[in-house]
């Protein structure tokens, strides 16, 4: 416990996210209510009421632990990143998003215009008048509204502030979670020590193929084919048949959840230790199991692959080599 | 990635060659150093010198004094391809006590002056590739090669001229050959030619000597009609396991009477060895002079195994050697070293249609007309056409046949020219017909050679240059009825003509072997575009092959003459022994590691091994390298989809530091240093 005899700090935000980090913690079931023991919950817009003054009001370095889930997509994430660096003593970049930009990173392949276009002005939504988000707007009763800027290029955590701690996962899985909170409890009590700086926590080291009881053979592809056209073999690989499967380059750590379900892995757990491109790396392993010398016939193969980008990158772009598309980076 | 934490200690020096005018032509070499001196300081370049040959002695000794004078703990020399001299700096930095793999050789030749003419922009060029070297250089680490024994034994596979040669070089130095043939005997393609050029040796009188002595000698182990299955191992060990076929013949007991084959009542066109000009028996040895003498039967032709009845070879050989219940052998050897000797396949001119092979019966290919020419062929040397009994008045003889030719093989076939004048010289001395050569070029290049295309000219021979568009039965001309008419441009007299002949002879080209990719695969070595092994240097290296412990010998490395075959299996022989000689050998350490505990059993990377070094334990659910065989292409360290197999002396933190070298900001430089990209710019 704290000098004080006051419980140490907790917090919890989301950025660019979609609210489902927040639901995996819930999900953890009783042992919330350690966390409630055991720590005082300062900081959880989606939990409790709170202003962002408050932080700010907060000393620096009170909060003891802050999970900060969700990408940097707006100065709004980004200013939050640094006001919870600033208060926090440990913060983990929590889930896909805030690792390596997930989904919303998707959003690098084209420009901030374009995506406006499809909001603001697709089939869906027309609001008649053309408007779009204006960062700061004048309001006819005399007063200036400021909104968020949105960024050209999503960005993870890390790439705005330094993270002690990143814990992956598309969800991260809950009991992950759930031991990652035991092992914070036990090093708050000085019975465990915290992993060294900078670590990966609440996953495991190799990837997902490790988890997952499917047989495995030496790899032939002659064809892709979508989980929904098919009935796969239920003891064999995945990608063995022909499903992209993202298990061998994927952390495990989800107890190859995916492939057990019959689905193939999508790569949530993100890179494995040491890997700086998750996409590249898969691309290149994929390509290297293509079980043809003739380029028409590897085209016709790899044309199989609906979404070459989405697929490969589907949680990384963000925090790949590349990070963007060539339009997100250009300035229009 | 985080720069390694020894950074400040490092010193490097950078060494610029000029090579000549080779770089110095192109690149400002005197900037490039002083450059890497001034504006590589913060990097660790302690001192950067220019020097006219790097790669001579003063050149390497100015880096071994360096090493010792000024401390130098990493060497980057800027001059020509790793593939050139990267052992050459290595060996000087080992001779000064640095560990050779502590020096980088970056190409500011083949990748700068020689693909650019620009001086200005080959010079910034060649400071991003200087600075490409410094960096990957700073993560480089001490490496000690690996030595493994060398078995003694050696296996030649193939038996033909190449074949024998190297056995009986090698075997005559005291060391153990096993020689593999898949026919019933050795010899090869040269036992079924006539003569030789350009001295005419009759062939069998200079080849069944050798063949003999493969057979005697004490150190040679032969296995005919036998293949090799499968090869394990690695340079030094070698694993090898060959499918000995049934001969259905007790070879103890059989004294190679031939009474069986007299006997057999089944006869075989054959396709072999006669080229389909003669017949053999369904017991048979390919030729008189065959080593080993012991026949083999054709299952598929013998009456016996087809209908169960017959068995007279049985009935009359008088040591009763025949067992029809042999089976098939598998024999696994020990060997050190390999040498490939498989040879080719005659180009098949039925691909050429209007030439009229396959169609026209008295159109020969070059290897039925040495079957025609050989006095113990079918016709006992008679030049005789199809029927058996007339000897042609006339004779075309057509050369390129399937060679230098962009629908077929673009390469030239080396023999072509000289066989067709050889042909040209026996029609003329045996028949005393007019024979024409049509040519492209006449391509006589080695020794004699010349001399004897003169002796064909002054014999009377005609020769035509143009390549032959056609040749046809189809008469349209006077005097052209019932003869073979070859239509070729004349392109000295610059007009089409028609040549009425009674013969033709494809003077038909060398082919890789139909099998010669699944055989590559087999020994884990390369083949060309074309189907010909690739060798470890076209000129420096050219028996040796990228596999260590494997070399090819004579026509399977690409078309050679006999002569240049017998060079090269004894090439293959000496290298082989010199290797036997050191008793073991020091294996270059770039090898990939696979990391146990990262890697989870995908099995991606098991059949991508081009050395079949991968190994996958089943127990454990892990794949591991096996250093021995790797030979550090980098193949499964590229897909590895964990990042779990890592390359010495290509980590990713190397080659990512090479890059990030080759891109940094400030390069050209107005003052301010060099700095790495993602230091300088926020994203």
């Amino acid at each position: 416990m704290s000098e004080n005899g006051a419980k140490p700090k907790f917090a919890m935000y989301w950025a660019a996210a979609c609210g489902g980090c927040e639901i995996a913690v819930l999900n953890i079931h009783e042992k919330i209510l350690d966390v409630d023991a055991n720590f005082d919950v300062v900081f959880w817009p989606v939990a409790m009421d709170a202003k962002y003054k408050d932080v700010e009001a907060m000393p620096d370095e009170s909060i003891t632990l802050c999970l900060f889930n969700g990408a940097i997509r707006n100065s709004e994430n980004e200013e939050m990143a640094h006001l919870l660096r600033r208060k926090s003593k440990i913060l983990v970049a929590f889930g896909s998003c805030a690792c390596e930009g997930c989904i919303p990173a998707l959003a690098n392949l084209t420009t901030p215009e374009a995506i406006f276009e499809a909001a603001y002005a697709g089939p869906t939504t027309d609001d008649g008048h053309d408007i779009r988000p204006q960062p700061e707007w004048a309001a006819p009763e005399g007063i200036m509204l400021h909104l968020p800027k949105f960024y050209r290029v999503v960005k993870t955590l890390d790439q705005v502030v330094p993270v002690d701690y990143t814990m992956p996962g598309c969800p991260p899985e809950s009991h992950q979670i759930g031991a990652v909170v035991d092992l914070v409890i036990k090093a708050l009590h000085g019975e465990a020590d915290l992993p060294p700086a900078g670590a990966v926590i609440g996953a495991g080291g190799s990837t997902v193929c490790d988890e997952c009881k499917r047989a495995r053979n030496e790899k032939k592809i002659n064809r892709f084919v979508r989980i929904q056209h098919v009935k796969p073999d239920p003891a064999l690989c995945l990608l063995e048949q022909g499903i992209l499967c993202s298990g061998p380059a994927t952390r495990s750590g989800c107890t190859a959840l995916c492939p057990a379900a019959g689905a193939p892995c999508v790569g949530c757990y993100g890179p494995a230790e040491g890997v700086l491109d998750y996409g590249a790396r898969l691309m290149s392993a994929v390509a290297s199991v293509i079980d043809s010398t003739q380029p028409e016939e590897i085209e016709r193969i790899l044309d199989g692959i609906p979404d070459p980008a989405g697929s490969f990158y589907r949680f990384n772009l963000g925090g790949s080599l590349l990070r963007a598309g060539k339009p997100a980076w250009s300035k229009q | 990635m985080t720069s390694p934490a020894n950074l400040p200690e490092e010193r490097i020096g950078v060494y610029v060659c000029h090579c000549g005018s080779n770089i110095a032509g192109t690149v400002d070499v005197e900037d490039v150093a002083q450059w890497a001196a001034g504006r590589l300081k913060h990097r660790g370049v302690v001192i950067a010198r220019d020097y006219k040959f790097m790669c001579s002695s003063l050149g390497q000794e100015m880096i071994e004094k360096d090493i010792k004078e000024l401390g130098l703990t990493r060497v980057v020399v800027a001059a020509c391809s790793p593939h050139l001299h990267e052992n050459t700096f290595r060996t000087a930095c080992k001779r000064a006590g640095l560990n050779p793999y502590l020096c980088e050789l970056v190409s500011i030749r083949e990748q700068v002056s020689w693909v650019h003419t620009d001086k200005v922009a080959a010079t910034e060029k060649s400071k991003a590739v200087v600075s490409g070297g410094v960096e990957r250089v700073l993560w480089h680490e001490p490496l000690e090669p690996l030595r493994v024994p060398i078995h003694p034994a050696t296996l030649i596979v193939g038996g033909g001229i190449a074949g024998i040669q190297a056995a009986l070089e090698i075997a005559d130095g005291g060391s153990p050959v096993y020689i593999v043939e898949r026919e019933p005997s050795i010899g090869g393609h040269m036992a079924q030619f006539d003569k030789t050029f350009p001295t005419l040796d009759c062939a069998a009188c200079i080849l069944t000597p050798r063949m003999v002595s493969v057979g005697t000698h004490p150190n040679i182990t032969m296995l005919t009609w036998s293949e090799v299955t499968k090869v394990d191992g690695y340079v030094g060990n070698f694993t090898v396991t060959v499918c000995k076929k049934a001969r259905y013949v007790n070879t103890d007991l059989c004294n190679g009477c031939a009474v069986c084959q007299d006997k057999c009542p089944k006869k075989i066109v054959d396709e072999v060895f006669e080229a389909g000009l003669g017949y053999r028996k369904a017991i048979y040895t390919p030729f008189a002079q065959a080593v080993p003498k012991f026949p083999v039967i054709d299952r598929e032709n013998c009456t016996y195994f087809q209908k169960g009845t017959c068995r007279a070879c049985e009935k009359f050989c008088p040591t009763g050697a025949i067992d029809f219940n042999q089976q098939d052998e598998t024999i696994t050897l020990q060997v050190g070293n390999i040498i490939l000797a498989t040879g080719y396949d005659l180009f098949d001119p039925r691909r050429i249609p209007h030439y009229g092979y396959g169609r026209l019966a008295n159109v020969f290919t070059s290897l039925e007309f040495e079957r025609l020419s050989n006095a113990a062929g079918p016709t006992n040397g008679k030049i005789v056409l199809r029927d058996g009994v007339t000897e042609p008045k006339s004779v075309g003889i057509i050369h390129c046949v399937g060679s230098r030719d962009r629908n077929y093989n673009n390469y030239c076939s080396v023999i072509c020219c000289m066989q067709g004048l050889k042909f040209a010289h026996l029609v003329k001395e045996r028949t005393g017909a007019t024979v024409f050569n049509f040519y492209i070029d006449m391509r006589t290049a080695a020794k004699a050679y010349d001399e004897f295309y003169q002796r064909v000219l002054e014999e009377g021979t005609l020769f035509i240059r143009g390549r032959v568009a056609e040749v046809t039965d189809a008469a349209r001309l006077h005097g052209e009825e019932g003869k073979l008419i070859i239509q070729v441009e004349d392109t000295l007299a610059s007009k089409q003509r028609r040549i009425p002949v009674d013969m033709v002879i494809l003077s038909a080209g060398l082919q890789p072997r139909r099998d010669a990719k699944a055989v590559a695969k087999l020994f884990g070595i390369s083949c060309s575009a074309d189907g010909w092994y690739i060798e470890k240097h076209p000129k420096l290296d050219p028996v040796a092959t990228m596999t260590e412990g494997i070399f090819i010998a004579g026509c399977v490395q690409g078309p050679k003459d006999i002569p240049s075959t017998v060079v090269q299996g004894a090439a293959a022989a000496a290298r082989v022994l010199g290797r036997i000689q050191q008793k073991e050998i020091a294996l270059e350490p770039v090898r990939a590691s696979i990391n146990q505990d990262r890697c989870s059993g995908c099995r991606i990377c098991n059949n991508l091994c081009p050395y079949s070094a991968i190994l996958f334990h089943e127990d454990r659910m892990v794949s591991e390298v096996n250093p021995a065989l790797c030979q550090g292409c980098g193949t499964c360290v590229a897909a590895c989809p964990a990042g779990a197999i890592s390359g010495t002396g290509f980590s990713n933190e190397q080659i990512l530091a090479q890059l990030e070298g080759l891109l940094m900001l400030n390069l050209d430089g107005d003052g301010r240093m060099p700095v790495k990209v993602r230091e300088a710019v926020a994203i």
